[in-house]
């Protein structure tokens, strides 16, 4: 049963993350660092994209800016229709806290914390109160399928189970917007497809997601690539013929590696 | 995010590294300890110091008879006597603040019983002598004004001159010779000990002032009712400053003094003598103290230490922390409150410590020990600053760290 393809959004008339003419410069010793040399580029709601580049390329320059975990030397960003370039650091916080979900290759997790409190912990920073807490972070585990294992710790539970848990983390607060850093990275390829395929489901449900990845199988399940070199965003590319990862899933039994 | 929580996280961390959240407050607590111990050692002698000070009368002042100045020759302190009992019984009369003021002669002279003798101190007194110097008998009776109304031949002895006629014998009811008059003994005195002078206050005999004035010193005092000195106790409570300045004014007034003409007596009070001995057991109390709190001090360097050591331990941590929404002042809270925590707890059990310890003093060295209050709220504050003030660094070195950066640590 082929998934019907999505379509592409139109852009809205304020996209999501508008970025113009961004620059990072690393001073390194006597000389500098161009990281990100002049990127523009817009990503409506909804939208799946992969972001790909050889390593020093300025992809994960352009991630940190885009998830406000870093500041721009120079250009414009404006994300949900706010300026953030030149934020100070505790509203960056906030920003992160309540709109952005980061998803990251080694997951993350507090050790020797349940992921009960794993997820609670952006609501924690957000001060809400305990039991609204609980509530909410046993909602997205069940979301993510993890329910059964709320009092887990992360040494009780396999890499997939644990990136779920951080997937469950990143949509506690009801981001507008996921960031996965090669979230596949540290799994085997049935965890990844799986992963990827809740990512889809997530996506589906209206939040822009964000990937990361070298890996070209990954990227086709987003619904656009942007390559990165050099510091610049070199191509930006629809992808209509995005794979759907559940299908891949459900494709996957006699063979180990289902992607094209 | 609240401040509870914070508490808690922290708490959390400390019990995922148990033995090093031990051995980090086993400096605390040795320092707390210590400061406890010792406080209570130098609080135990000064207690010693101040009962000593009791037993021979804090409240005490003496008046001694002044100096006689004739033709422009000034004499010593008792070459003539200036005061009289009738002084000491307007002095108890007059001023309310007196307990009792007791006029005293003295002299030295040899006590025999049988074939032994002593050469000792005679004190001719009142019964207010024995008030004044809270002085019990412990065997036989004390003086009773009937004895000195009437001049009789009694005789108090003091221990060691008891001990010098009659060994461990009973001497009350026995009859010693007091410069060859023969008195009866009626009472043993109770031991005072030396005085702060290293004087031996127990080589002492007691009998009445009367008997004293008419049948046993004789000499020039005979007729007059002068005596050397009178002993002084004021009531507890009362100011005694003022009370000395009032009895100054009395005594002027009844030796009808002009104001250009010099007391022809002296005021002295132990006050000064207990001033000094007790400022040196305070310091001596302080430099305990003082040596003490180093090990505090260091205690704390070995939290902030290990403080560092957790924060690049768990800089990941932070890193992640940081970007799902923490603020620099959420993670420089939880540091701090895990440092503070960790000094408190230190400083608790060091208290229990120092408890024990400075009962165990008490009780093995049998020196007087004395825990108060105060220092242990002192000491627990104070390992609570010291939490603060080390967790301080390192904690602001966590809340400064760049998300990117402590993510990305290995």
């Amino acid at each position: 049963m082929p998934m019907p393809k999505r379509q592409q959004i139109a852009p809205a008339p304020e996209p999501l993350i508008s970025v113009r003419d961004l620059v990072k410069v690393y001073p390194l010793g006597e000389s500098e660092v161009h990281a990100l040399a002049g990127v523009s580029v817009d990503v409506a709601e909804g939208e799946f994209i992969a972001v790909m580049g050889p390593s020093g390329s300025g992809k994960s320059t352009f991630m940190n800016l885009i998830g406000c975990l870093d500041t721009a030397t120079s250009g414009s960003y404006r994300f949900a229709g706010v300026d953030v370039a030149n934020l100070p650091r505790d509203a960056l916080a906030h920003i992160r806290n309540r709109q952005i979900g980061f998803v990251f290759q080694q997951f993350n997790l507090l050790p020797r914390t349940s992921a009960l409190e794993n997820v609670e912990l952006p609501l924690f920073y957000a001060g809400m109160p305990a039991a609204l807490r609980h509530a909410r972070a046993r909602e997205k585990l069940a979301q993510v399928g993890l329910a059964a294992r709320a009092r887990h710790s992360p040494a009780q539970l396999s890499g997939g189970q644990q990136q779920r848990v951080a997937i469950a983390r990143a949509l506690v607060n009801n981001p507008k917007l996921i960031l996965a850093d090669e979230p596949t990275g540290a799994l085997d390829s049935v965890t990844s497809l799986e992963v990827m395929a809740l990512l889809q489901e997530l996506n589906r449900g209206g939040i822009t997601i964000i990937v990361v990845t070298h890996e070209q199988d990954i990227a086709s399940f987003a619904s656009r690539l942007l390559t990165f070199r050099d510091g610049k965003l070199t191509r930006d590319t629809p992808n209509a013929a995005r794979d759907a990862a559940a299908l891949a899933v459900a494709q996957r039994p006699p063979a180990s590696v289902a992607a094209p | 995010m609240s401040f509870f929580a914070t508490v808690k996280v922290a708490l959390t961390a400390l019990r995922v590294n148990k033995l090093r959240s031990l051995l980090t407050m086993l400096g605390i607590i040795i320092g707390v300890a210590a400061v406890i111990a010792m406080v209570a050692v130098g609080a135990g002698a000064q207690a010693r110091v101040e009962d000593q000070i009791r037993s021979l009368g804090s409240n005490l002042i003496i008046i001694l008879s002044g100096n006689f100045t004739g033709g422009g020759v000034r004499m010593g302190s008792g070459t003539q006597l200036t005061i009289s009992e009738d002084d000491a019984y307007a002095l108890a009369g007059e001023i309310p603040a007196i307990q009792a003021a007791a006029p005293t002669l003295r002299s030295n002279g040899q006590v025999v019983f049988g074939n032994s003798n002593w050469s000792t101190q005679i004190f001719g007194i009142t019964p207010d002598y024995l008030e004044a110097r809270q002085w019990e008998v412990v065997a036989g009776q004390p003086l009773d004004q009937s004895q000195v109304d009437s001049a009789a031949k009694v005789v108090l002895l003091g221990q060691t001159v008891a001990r010098a006629l009659f060994g461990e014998a009973d001497p009350v009811g026995e009859t010693v010779r007091v410069r060859r008059v023969p008195h009866t003994v009626i009472g043993l005195l109770e031991r005072k000990g030396q005085s702060m002078m290293g004087q031996d206050q127990d080589d002492v005999v007691l009998i009445p002032i009367s008997t004293a004035r008419k049948r046993v010193l004789g000499g020039t005092n005979v007729k007059t009712r002068n005596v050397q000195n009178i002993t002084v106790r004021v009531r507890d409570g009362a100011d005694i400053a003022a009370t000395e300045q009032e009895m100054r004014e009395l005594l002027r007034q009844r030796h009808k003094l002009q104001s250009s003409q010099e007391d022809d007596f002296f005021i002295r009070n132990l006050s000064e003598v207990l001033a000094a001995q007790e400022a040196s057991s305070r310091i001596l109390a302080l430099l305990l103290a003082a040596v003490a709190s180093v090990s505090l001090v260091v205690g704390g360097i070995g939290i902030m230490n290990i403080m560092l050591v957790s924060v690049t331990e768990r800089t990941r941590e932070i890193g992640l922390r940081l970007a799902v929404g923490a603020r620099g002042r959420d993670i420089l809270t939880q540091f701090l409150v895990e440092a503070v925590t960790l000094a408190l707890i230190g400083g608790l059990v060091g208290i229990v410590l120092g408890a024990i310890a400075s009962y165990a003093v008490g009780h093995f060295a049998g020196w007087r020990t004395e825990m108060s209050a105060g220092a242990v709220l002192l000491a627990f504050g104070f390992s609570g600053a010291i939490g603060v003030f080390f967790g301080f660094y390192p904690a602001r070195t966590a809340a400064r760290l760049n998300p990117i950066d402590a993510l990305r640590h290995e």
